[in-house]
């Protein structure tokens, strides 16, 4: 079965080709970085013009590149959510009329789903059941994976999602846009041990996370730091990473938890905070103490993609799933109300 | 009477409608269903083509409501036609929802001079003035745009009417600027069936794009602040 899947949930417009026989066969994406770095962050209007212009010539290039007609295609898979609703209209709209068109089925995908089964994308792919640690600039999750469809959510971010605290953190101290690969590269820089920061939640029980106060605790290290005179680059870069630290300490900590507790022996890391290499590090250090595995996509798949969505897509497609003829777009969508199969 | 087949769609506002252009003849199923396009919309398309016994391969061409209008609202006939015309490799003819309210009101009032408004939100209007031409065909004068009500300015002479959800949000200030403008349909909204009318034209007239052609016109553009311009 050849689907092609649609993304366009934030500011990336994503389009991939997936064979259920022969893997991902091609995959497009514009990224709308540079349009909104000037306006500080995503500005929800700009990311769904931009949207409607990229989605038809990155959907060409990708049958282009896979090397299939569109008349190939035995279904289309677009993001329905979570996200921002007018940029998913754009995918939706222009997938479900294309589905009606070819005379194929359509099927909305969850966002953060297809995040969470990217790493099976891989050659080496995690098998069920595995614990998932959803990390994106929306969502911070602990999940339960036994099959597709069955996410029992562990913990969760109480405030600001992980890449979100990033994104915030990299503001204040003055860092560019987007903020969460800026902060990696400076904190790079750092030397650790400078400050001490708090690993949040670490000492309570239970799964959940919470990374506002450590923002906060940034800021305030930071402007403790203007006020001593001492703001220089060197400064700033402890900073970075003592935040850095903080972060993948208490995220590494949490899937820890889970692992002892549920008994299970993969770890699956996925979302645009996966790419840091910081966690990916800490984490691998981590399993290999817990004798278990970790998992995690390709760096370019842990942003949002188009790639993720035609897998999923073809996942649920071949398990008989489809769309009514309407156009099915849900800015929340809670992960765990989708079905098995 | 032209001898094609066309399909137009408009979502652009409270109306949403598609219409079906055979050979000369017009059907269109129009309904005013706020927040319901996404339900409707595809269905109203298929529906119209079933009934008539052909598929979007068959159509010489689709047209939509290429705005103004709401923003994700323009978006939805954008993503549609944009599938379609993709998906059955057809050309697409955008037609200004402006441009269609004045179209109804020739076609059902013969006002052959119409300033055709709708309400843009924030205290704005979307703005047209057309005027009918020789085929019979409403045509814009001048250019269209988004502006305060109060500043809209009185065209030359003539019998104008005025017509859009503008008139039902402004009607006042627009009605004080313009008080030689007594007739006045503030229930029209932009509809497939003149979108197709004023589209089969445009086709013969090679105003036909590819798909990925196919996009709106928003006329509003300063739709955030950049972050240099904030302080
Ligand atoms: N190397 C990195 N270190 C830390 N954070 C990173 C890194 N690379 C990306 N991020 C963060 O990942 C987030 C983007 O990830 P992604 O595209 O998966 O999320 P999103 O689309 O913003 O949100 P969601 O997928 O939840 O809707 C941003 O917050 C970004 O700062």
């Amino acid at each position: 079965m050849i689907v092609l899947g649609i993304e366009t949930s934030c500011d990336e417009t994503g389009l991939a080709v997936y064979d259920s026989d022969r893997g991902l066969l091609a995959h497009t994406l514009h990224s709308q970085i540079k349009l909104h770095a000037e306006y500080g962050g995503v500005v929800p209007e700009l990311a769904s013009r931009d949207h409607v212009r990229y989605l038809l010539p990155l959907a060409e290039q990708a049958l282009q590149q896979a090397g299939v007609s569109k008349h190939e295609l035995d279904g289309i898979a677009y993001t329905a959510g979570p996200g921002l609703i007018g940029a998913l209209m754009v995918g939706a709209s222009t997938g479900r009329a294309l589905a009606m068109t070819l005379g194929i089925p359509a099927i909305a995908v969850h966002h953060m789903e297809g995040h969470l089964l990217a790493p099976m994308l891989e050659d080496a792919a995690p098998d069920f059941p595995f614990i998932a640690l959803l990390v994106s600039g929306g969502h911070t999750l602990l999940a339960e994976v036994q099959g597709i469809g069955q996410y029992q959510i562990l913990g969760e971010s109480l405030d600001d999602a992980a890449g979100e605290a990033f994104d915030k953190t990299a503001k204040m101290l003055d860092l560019g846009y987007p903020g969460g690969p800026i902060l990696a590269k400076l904190a790079e820089q750092g030397r650790s041990g400078q400050y001490k920061f708090p690993r949040p939640m670490v000492d309570r029980p239970g799964l959940d996370f919470s990374f506002s106060g450590l923002k906060t605790f940034t800021l305030n290290t930071w402007q403790d730091a203007k006020q001593a005179g001492s703001d220089d680059e060197q400064t700033r870069a402890d900073i970075a990473l003592a935040f850095e630290e903080a972060v993948v300490d208490t995220l590494m900590i949490k899937c820890r938890r889970a692992l002892r507790e549920t008994g299970i022996k993969t770890l699956v890391i996925a979302g645009g905070v996966g790419a840091n290499l910081r966690l990916r590090g800490a984490l691998q250090a981590m399993v290999e103490k817990e004798n278990s595995a970790l998992f995690y996509p390709r760096i370019e798949f842990c942003t949002d993609n188009g790639a993720m969505i035609a897998h999923v897509g073809c996942l649920r497609l071949q398990a008989g799933q489809q769309e009514d003829l309407q156009i099915n777009t849900r800015a929340r969508w809670p992960i765990d109300e989708l079905e098995k199969i | 009477m032209t001898k094609l087949k066309l399909l137009a769609l408009d979502t652009a506002t409270e109306a949403c409608s598609a219409a079906l252009y055979i050979d000369g003849e017009i059907y269109q199923d129009f309904q005013l269903a706020p927040r319901e396009h996404t339900r409707l919309i595809l269905r109203q398309a298929e529906g119209l083509l079933n009934k008539a016994g052909i598929t979007v391969q068959q159509l010489d061409a689709l047209a939509f409501g290429r705005g103004p209008g709401s923003f994700t609202g323009v978006r939805i006939a954008t993503g549609v036609v944009q599938g379609m015309a993709f998906g059955a490799d057809i050309p697409v003819v955008p037609v200004s929802t402006l441009a269609s309210i004045a179209q109804a009101v020739y076609e059902d009032h013969q006002a052959q001079h119409v300033l055709s408004a709708i309400d843009a939100r924030m205290g704005g209007v979307y703005w047209g003035q057309y005027q009918l031409n020789a085929e019979g065909l409403m045509q814009l004068v001048g250019d269209e745009a988004v502006l305060s009500p109060a500043d809209v300015a009185m065209p030359a002479s003539f019998d104008w009417c005025g017509a859009g959800s503008g008139w039902q949000a402004h009607g006042k200030i627009l009605q004080q600027r313009l008080a030689s403008v007594t007739r006045i349909y503030p229930d029209y909204y932009p509809q497939s069936k003149t979108i197709a009318r004023l589209a089969v034209a445009g086709f013969k007239n090679g105003e036909a794009v590819d798909a990925a052609q196919a996009i709106p016109v928003y006329l509003r553009n300063d739709v955030a602040q950049k972050s240099a311009d904030r302080k």
